[in-house]
């Protein structure tokens, strides 16, 4: 009997998190990545807080999509070396569902820790103890954004030469939208005003990832797979 | 049918090469003539404005380069839709041939804002709406053309950029509303709109004759590329032989 | 139930399949031969969907492949060059999945699979530790679990010892004997039990 689609997310994710345990050190690099940019910025710019305050916003969403940049290369990396990609395509199963579900897991492993860790870096800008449910929560949709925008650049690049520079290039013009919508939320939150209009243009930026982004994913994953 | 003929005869290398041959001097010549009328109206003719005095007139080709900018993107995004869904190599082609046209158009827009920033504000640069979109689009352009590059196998990176297009046409409505947004949050004291001031026909006339200048311009230059990509994607054919003999 | 016709594949400059054409039907065996470069993996890949031909059609059951392509799919078991394996889990793991996604499968049928294709002593370690030929008998297992149709094959007998050949053509007979179809590169060709072996020869083009 054909596998349910349910299923076939369930397997799909079960797999990819039983892998992603088996080399933890991976899951931890983007972090470690975000926390030293977080601290670059003090050191090249000023140590008073109240100044810091003012640049958290941007320097918190910078760090966290130069972190995701690196997280997104291992979204596909490995499976197209070994092959296993090339499983998900000739399954008999829809692609675009599949690596649905491969997004979610790698927000799950690289945007979500980066939003629960986020106040650490937070803290050391000078944000007040007030903002910090924002700032996780601002974080935390944002990266699931650009993690879906990520997995369409990084199923285009996959047969590129440099890919890893090319996916940054793709990837940050793309991710605008989710920068100008997330550091406003985050700027509000530390200033003490109400977060709800960026956060509900973040909310429609991510539906319409939701909709859009594995499609082209799929799309751009079986081009790379010729 | 008739238009299934005409589609057909669209995807057909040689007839899109005859159509290009005979048409690029046609645009271009319709082209000058309208610059030509269109500078002698914006520079001489049209009154100066009140606020900017002469300075105002880069906006007769800082407004059209931003507008074919935008246009020549969501050209390249069809012809790219077009090659991908009915899997025609003269679209991707065509596609190919956008792109560093619509990169140089933004570049224009670029420059142009910056030297008109210099006598309005002082600066050279200000974080204009328009300008930062413009500068948002090039790094799109920019991308599509370095993935393009990226790919060794010719027909995969048409494929490629083809989603990436396609992507990208979407994004630009949502990176423009996100640009706009942004700008209005952070209002200062003076008045950064470096959009048209408010105009009588005397000088919009010429705007628009600029801006079909432009797009007769960029339609011969198009040809004139889509000519020379033909030609190189299909030299094994047996019809560039006789072309090129 | 699968015909290939006139199929031209261009891989950059090179004009790598230049109109082949056959037609397979149920208990038949096609082996793909010619040297090396002569476009057996690339035809493998074109039939299974990897690929966008030129020019050409591949139909399964009097249908474009391209236009059921999901149902087609479903119906295909492919076997590459290199096993697709993780190699950090292990060849149970990988095989749950891959065949798991596909359909349901229960840990004994994996296990039967297994001691069949004489995997079942290393399939609880990671694969990256198995030697080639170990991987490939896992591998094995995997396409005998798929319940498809149609085996698209690229050397199945790499890194095999003689027993492992002698396995693979084994497998094949089963396959052929419930009116499946397989369609195989081969270096040199196989002595199968029954059912109709063509060979089709790649270089002579």
């Amino acid at each position: 009997m054909k596998t349910p689609a349910l299923e076939v997310a369930r397997l799909v994710a079960a797999r990819d998190l039983r892998l992603a345990f088996r080399k933890p050190s991976q899951l931890l690099q983007p972090l470690m990545f975000f926390m030293i940019v977080a601290t670059l910025f003090p050191l090249t710019l000023t140590p008073e807080m109240s100044r810091l305050r003012d640049a958290a916003p941007g320097v918190l969403w910078v760090g966290a999509l130069l972190s995701s940049l690196l997280a997104l290369e291992f979204l596909f990396r490995d499976d197209a070396q070994d092959g296993t990609l090339e499983q998900f395509a000739l399954s008999g199963q829809s692609l675009t569902w599949m690596l649905f579900a491969k997004t979610c897991v790698h927000w799950m492993l690289s945007g979500l820790p980066l939003a629960l860790s986020a106040p650490i870096a937070a803290a050391m800008l000078g944000v007040p103890a007030a903002a910090m449910w924002s700032v996780v929560a601002s974080l935390a949709l944002g990266g699931f954004a650009l993690s879906l925008v990520g997995a369409v650049t990084a199923g285009l690049t996959l047969g590129a030469r440099r890919g890893g520079v090319l996916l940054s290039l793709l990837t940050l013009p793309l991710a605008v939208p989710i920068l100008v919508f997330g550091a406003a939320a985050t700027g509000r939150a530390i200033s003490g005003d109400d977060i709800a209009g960026p956060m509900y243009y973040l909310g429609a930026i991510a539906v319409l990832g939701v909709t859009l982004a594995p499609l082209a994913a799929a799309a751009a994953v079986r081009i790379g797979l010729e | 049918m008739a238009t299934w003929t005409w589609f057909h005869r669209l995807g057909s290398p040689p007839h899109v090469y005859g159509f290009a041959r005979r048409w690029t001097p046609w645009f271009g010549g319709a082209a000058a003539v309208c610059m030509v009328v269109a500078l002698y109206g914006g520079l001489v003719l049209a009154p100066e404005d009140y606020q900017q005095k002469d300075a105002f007139r880069m906006v007769y080709v800082h407004a059209p380069a931003a507008w074919l900018s935008l246009m020549i993107y969501t050209t390249m995004a069809v012809a790219a839709a077009v090659g991908l869904i009915w899997r025609m190599k003269v679209a991707h082609a065509a596609a190919a041939a956008c792109a560093p046209v619509g990169a140089w158009f933004t570049v224009a827009a670029l420059g142009t804002g910056m030297l008109w920033g210099k006598p309005m504000w002082g600066a050279y640069w200000v974080w204009d709406p328009r300008l930062t979109s413009e500068l948002v689009l090039l790094f799109l352009y920019l991308g599509y053309m370095g993935l393009r590059s990226g790919i060794e196998d010719s027909s995969k990176a048409d494929k490629a950029s083809a989603v990436l297009a396609v992507v990208g046409v979407i994004n630009v409505p949502i990176i423009k509303f996100s640009v706009e947004w942004w700008n209005s949050l952070h209002q200062t004291p003076t008045v950064m709109k470096m959009g048209k001031p408010t105009m009588d026909t005397a000088m919009l006339w010429p705007l628009l004759l600029m801006f079909l200048a432009f797009a007769l311009y960029f339609a011969a230059v198009l040809l004139i590329r889509l000519r020379a990509e033909l030609l190189r994607r299909e030299r094994n054919a047996s019809w560039v032989r006789e072309v090129v003999s | 139930m699968l015909s290939v016709a006139g199929l031209h594949l261009w891989r950059g400059e090179r004009h790598v399949l230049r109109g082949v054409s056959f037609d397979a039907a149920a208990g038949e065996c096609v082996l793909l031969t010619g040297r090396n470069g002569a476009g057996k993996t690339t035809l493998l890949r074109a039939i299974a969907g990897l690929l966008d031909p030129e020019e050409g059609q591949v139909n399964w059951r009097e249908r474009p492949a391209r236009s059921t392509r999901d149902e087609f799919h479903s119906q295909l078991a492919y076997l590459g060059h290199e096993p697709a394996l993780k190699g950090d889990l292990t060849g149970c793991e990988n095989l749950r999945f891959s065949v798991g996604i596909r359909r349901t499968v229960s840990a004994g049928e994996i296990d039967a699979a297994l001691v069949r294709t004489g995997a079942k002593d290393f399939a609880d370690r990671p694969v990256r530790t198995l030697s080639a030929g170990q991987r490939r008998r896992v591998a094995l297992a995997g396409v005998m679990l798929a319940g498809a149709s149609l085996w698209l094959l690229d050397e199945p007998t790499t890194n095999l010892d003689a027993d492992g050949q002698q396995l693979v053509a084994t497998l094949i007979d089963e396959q052929l004997a419930r009116a499946g179809i397989v369609v195989a590169a081969v270096h040199h060709s196989m002595s199968l039990a029954r059912g109709t072996v063509r060979q089709l020869d790649l270089g002579a083009r």
